[in-house]
């Protein structure tokens, strides 16, 4: 038998007896943040390929949310500092080592981008010209010329925002859920989701939609083979990532994993889609909203469940 | 640093001297004792030992923090400037000791090992007040200094080796 305690009274409020320092703000921002890298990343395709006129529910009505999503992305990471009004230190400097830092720049230049990139549909928006802003009207011509240059530009800065989301969990080895490599693609891949699932929402034309089906299916399958992929990593780990594995598999965060985000979020979704590819009418809407709230509770389980696994000794 | 667990008894003399030396906010510790009971009567073993930051050379901290607000100064300590702390928690995800905490001030506060009493060339408060002398503080690069010798021909342990983090508190077992 062994046993271990405290004995001067160790009780530190959000670390014993096990951490919570990162709260729910964190996890709404990673989805949030994969979400706008997944849309960003489509329409910035699409409008290098050339096809943004055959997409525009993907380039013009998708790309509203990115702006939307990263400002309160960003407010609820502001809102989880316990030293906010420093906040401005992140960019006094560039730390190649550290994930956030790379997060933090990496934001600076996506979220202006988004915003600019909404700016330059804005008379698309308002069809009518006599209700346009005059000022935003002559901002937008200034834009518009250079739509292309910042799709090649968001390539790969949305791609970099998707992984980033994951690596930021995955570089903490003290966390031993968290510290396996393949987070940053797999929260990369549930980005995509998420966005492809937005567009279908938000586009009005039936080939658009099919497409972006077709791709989330896709991506889900390749999210599937990722999840896959990390459990058996974590089972050929040691002790402690075995530990962690049975947070998710026969542990208390089971339900939530294989009820809500694996069946609920990525298998049932998944079906849908199969049969509309094979031509059933199902209304898209059902597996799109599928995909959103199953990644959002992958976001929640994969920030709760790594606080509490750490290393024993 | 190296404590010897065979001479600790668990007192928490070094938890309140930190705590009066650092002004510690109440209810938050940068030291603690733990107490590791092997065995059941009549085999009982009893392990005390005194724990805080380990200072570590490969110090996860450090490369996670997005300011440069934890860093390593020469010698080897690793501290916190609290004016480029954002509060991020980084480096409290990333600390296998959970050894750093947020200060109701917002930045995050641990163990220095009494960097201004070092200064002064005094030894640590925790160590300085060890009724049973088991802490020792000390110059690992000098071979001759104490701690040095002690680990030349003692066996020793760190704490969770296999986090990768090359800790620098030692425990003489």
């Amino acid at each position: 038998m062994q046993e271990e305690l405290f004995i001067s009274g160790r009780n530190i409020p959000n670390i014993d007896p096990s951490l919570q320092i990162w709260h729910w703000p964190i996890s709404v921002y990673l989805f949030l943040g994969g979400l706008a890298a997944g849309i960003l990343f489509f329409s910035s395709v699409i409008t290098v390929m050339g096809k943004d006129r055959e997409f525009e529910g993907t380039v013009k009505y998708a790309t509203l949310v990115p702006p939307i999503a990263l400002s309160l992305g960003l407010l609820a990471l502001v809102y989880d500092l316990t030293h906010p009004l420093y906040t401005w230190q992140l960019y006094m400097t560039i730390r190649l080592e550290s994930p956030m830092s790379w997060g933090a720049w990496v934001l600076l230049v996506v979220t202006p981008l988004s915003f600019l990139w909404v700016l330059s549909y804005y008379s698309d928006y308002v069809k009518n010209p006599s209700k346009r802003i005059g000022f935003v009207t002559r901002l937008e011509e200034r834009v518009r010329p250079y739509r292309r240059q910042m799709a090649y530009a968001l390539i790969p800065l949305s791609v970099i925002l998707g992984v980033y989301t994951g690596i930021l969990l995955s570089a903490f080895n003290a966390r031993p859920l968290w510290n396996n490599a393949i987070l940053g693609p797999l929260f990369l891949t549930s980005g995509l989701s998420t966005g492809a699932a937005t567009i279908i929402l938000l586009s009005k034309s039936t080939a658009e939609r099919h497409l972006f089906t077709r791709i989330d299916l896709a991506l889900i399958v390749l999210e599937l083979g990722l999840i896959i992929h990390m459990i058996m990593g974590m089972y050929a780990g040691s002790q402690v990532q075995l530990e962690a594995m049975h947070l998710l598999v026969g542990g208390e965060f089971t339900l939530m994993f294989f009820g809500f985000v694996i069946i609920l979020g990525l298998l049932v979704p998944a079906l849908i889609e199969v049969m509309e590819v094979f031509g059933k009418k199902v209304p898209a809407i059902i597996p799109a909203l599928l995909v959103l709230l199953g990644g959002l509770i992958f976001r929640f389980v994969m920030v709760e469940a790594g606080q509490i696994t750490r290393y024993l000794y | 640093m190296v404590i010897d667990t065979l001479k600790c008894v668990g007192c928490s003399d070094c938890v309140v001297a930190c705590q009066t030396e650092n002004n510690v906010p109440v209810g938050y510790c940068r030291d603690w004792i733990t107490e590791i009971v092997d065995g059941s009567y009549p085999n009982v073993e009893l392990e005390l030992k005194s724990e805080r930051c380990n200072h570590c050379d490969n110090a996860p901290c450090v490369r996670c923090c997005p300011t440069g607000a934890s860093h390593t100064i020469e010698g080897g300590i690793v501290l916190v400037t609290p004016d480029e702390c954002i509060g991020c928690g980084a480096c409290i995800e990333s600390c296998p000791y959970d050894a750093r905490f947020q200060h109701p001030d917002g930045y995050v506060d641990k163990c220095t090992f009494c960097h201004h009493r070092l200064e002064k060339g005094q030894s640590p408060a925790c160590v300085s007040v060890c009724p049973t002398n088991c802490m020792y503080f000390g110059d690992l690069d000098d071979p001759n200094s104490e701690v040095s010798e002690l680990l030349k021909n003692r066996k020793y342990k760190t704490l969770a080796p296999e986090a990768g983090t090359d800790p620098h508190v030692f425990y003489l077992i």
